[in-house]
């Protein structure tokens, strides 16, 4: 039981720390742009196929997601100049409208270019394995590099945000974009930048996730939807929030599917336990986000304007 | 009469006489596909209460749909086919998750409101998903299409043709009394300025409140007719794709009159049904469509039209 607990309090850890990178770009551009982007988790999906498209080529799955990365900071960067700077000063619904179009086109591309079954590929021989840790515990060696590489990007975020000039202008972007602007930086470049990082940062989750998952063209939607409820409930903006609300969320979602059913069993019968614990578990986090935002409609850290 | 009221006559003209004249041209079919479109206008329509008059992006949309969807699949499994009971039946579960969800999402304004919607239909898509005993994630064919008061109404096309083209018309009417009823213009002046009407004493949350149940009831009703139409319900009725089709429809057609969402899903439908007999991968193009005509036009379809007109 208690060998069960950590694992999947690693497990979710992880998951949680992946969610985070997805919603890191996903409140940024918010934050700072106000623009509301459905199309992100189409850059989490394109990350996982660019790594495998390369891993394919090259035959190693590290240099595969090395080259992923920069081919999905230029697929950002050119989103953001051909359809994204258009939607600046347009409402919430006509970017709610633009976004859902270039995610169906995406979507559609992928399905073009690389057929709709799932692509896999295989770790190399170094990570796949597993090490202990605790007890007669083994835990596998890749999803702690995830772990890791996921706090890693993590840290270096919060780095750049609270510690240098940039992530200075960021921050002064999200609480009054027109004062930046009055003050003489290229608002324009910012937004760029901040954008083209965001699809990367996704693309980047996506890739590390490609050997456990494999890619599919619809792996972009229920991230999305996930990340959504992270950054509602961390705070729209906040990074710190959603780091927060990312582990939350992660811990929430893994835990609840495998414990649920257990501890409904202490007050039900078996079979009925494991029915509801069915109904109940991918439902948990909804309501985790209605309870939140029923005592905190701003979010956890909500981001003063 | 407003020129809209006056596209919709024609328009409601033109669909009454569609039947027959499908059947001449050797088409019957196409009753069919019409069928669906005009089903899709129901739902678009209670949508445009919510975005065009309420100013309310709801992304959760479909969620609705499958309620509807469901309690007609749900009773059918027991026997009820009756439309007089599955739909009070359809509208009182779906006026009751409206209450509930929306009394919290509307907790919120803006980008808030539009991912909480969002994280509500998902949770009803999951819900769906995990019903085992109606065939959890692949869905379940009806045991046997509704019936009105023992009447096979919707066994023949052109009967359930004419069945929803008359509801449609009747939730049309309804929507232009309601909305040009004090509720209605509360409900807009909200919208507009939600200072300048709490300063008038008006509170916006019961009015958004009501609006966001009355528009879930209608879309349920659409559910209903759907579920019939496919003989099939699945949890995908009430997926997050689904609901920004919707939110399309009603963007494309022409947001707050009411008559432009009626268009926008007729063409929306009919494009999507052409664009898939050409080629598989019509989302490409349809995404493309989307992201073009919101980038440079204004007004949607109906705007369109009376500009013509002009």
């Amino acid at each position: 039981m208690t060998n069960l607990l950590i694992l999947q309090t690693l497990n979710g850890l992880q998951f949680g720390i992946l969610l985070f990178l997805v919603a890191a770009g996903l409140t940024l551009v918010f934050g700072v742009m106000d623009v509301i982007n459905l199309a992100h988790g189409a850059q989490y999906m394109l990350g996982a196929y660019l790594a495998a498209a390369f891993t394919a080529l090259t035959g190693s799955f590290a240099l595969g997601l090395l080259a992923a990365l920069p081919v999905a900071l230029a697929f950002g960067l050119l989103t953001e100049r051909l359809v994204i700077r258009r939607l600046y000063d347009r409402s919430h619904l006509d970017q709610v409208l633009v976004t859902f179009g270039l995610m169906l086109m995406i979507g559609e591309g992928v399905r073009m270019i690389w057929g709709s079954a799932p692509i896999s590929v295989n770790l190399p021989q170094v990570l796949s394995g597993s090490v202990p840790v605790y007890g007669n515990l083994r835990y596998p060696v890749y999803r702690l590099v995830i772990l890791a590489a996921g706090l890693g990007a993590a840290g270096l975020l919060g780095w750049m945000i609270h510690r240098t000039r940039l992530g200075m202008l960021l921050r002064a972007g999200a609480s009054n974009r027109d004062m930046v602007s009055a003050l003489g930086t290229d608002i324009n470049r910012l937004f760029l930048l901040v954008f083209g990082f965001g699809a990367m940062l996704a693309g980047f989750a996506g890739a590390m996730m490609l050997p456990l998952v494999s890619a599919e063209p619809q792996m972009g939607d229920t991230v999305l939807i996930l990340t959504f409820v992270v950054i509602v409930i961390g705070g729209i903006g906040s990074i710190r929030g959603a780091f927060v609300a990312a582990l939350l969320v992660g811990l929430v979602d893994t835990l609840g599917r495998s414990f649920g059913p257990v501890l409904l069993r202490t007050v039900m019968e078996p079979d009925a336990a494991s029915q509801m614990g069915r109904v109940l578990a991918p439902m948990l986090i909804y309501i985790l986000m209605a309870l939140i935002l029923a005592i905190r409609p701003a979010g956890l850290f909500p981001v003063r304007q | 009469m407003s020129a809209r009221d006056a596209v919709m006559l024609a328009l409601v003209a033109l669909l009454a006489a569609l039947p027959p004249v499908l059947q001449l041209l050797g088409e019957p079919f196409l009753t069919v596909i019409v069928t669906r479109a005009l089903i899709f206008a129901i739902a678009a329509l209670s949508l445009d209460l919510l975005l065009g008059y309420g100013a309310l992006v709801s992304f959760g949309h479909a969620a609705f749909l499958g309620i509807g969807a469901y309690t007609a699949l749900i009773l059918s499994g027991r026997g009820v086919t009756g439309l007089e009971l599955q739909l009070p039946a359809a509208l009182a579960a779906a006026g009751l998750f409206a209450l509930v969800t929306g009394a919290i999402s509307l907790r919120t304004r803006g980008v808030h409101f539009i991912m909480i919607t969002l994280a509500f239909g998902q949770m009803a898509y999951y819900f769906a998903s995990s019903l085992s005993a109606f065939g959890g994630d692949d869905g379940q064919a009806l045991r046997a299409r509704s019936t009105l008061f023992g009447a096979d109404v919707l066994a023949g096309n052109s009967g359930f043709y004419y069945l929803v083209l008359a509801l449609l018309a009747l939730v049309w009417l309804f929507l232009r009394a309601l909305t040009r009823s004090r509720f209605g213009r509360v409900l807009s002046g909200t919208r507009e300025n939600e200072a300048r009407m709490q300063a008038i004493g008006f509170s916006p949350f019961p009015f958004r409140l009501i609006a966001y149940v009355v528009a879930g009831m209608i879309a349920a009703m659409a559910g209903v007719l759907l579920a019939n139409h496919a003989s099939f319900v699945a949890p995908s009725y009430m997926g997050w794709g689904r609901s920004g089709e919707m939110i399309a429809m009603v963007v494309l057609g022409g947001m707050g009159t009411l008559t432009g969402p009626v268009l926008g899903a007729i063409a929306f439908v009919l494009a999507e049904e052409t664009l898939a007999r050409f080629t598989t991968h019509w989302r490409l193009f349809f995404g493309a469509a989307i992201v073009l005509i919101v980038l440079f036009t204004r007004g949607g379809l109906l705007g369109a039209l009376l500009r013509g007109r002009k």
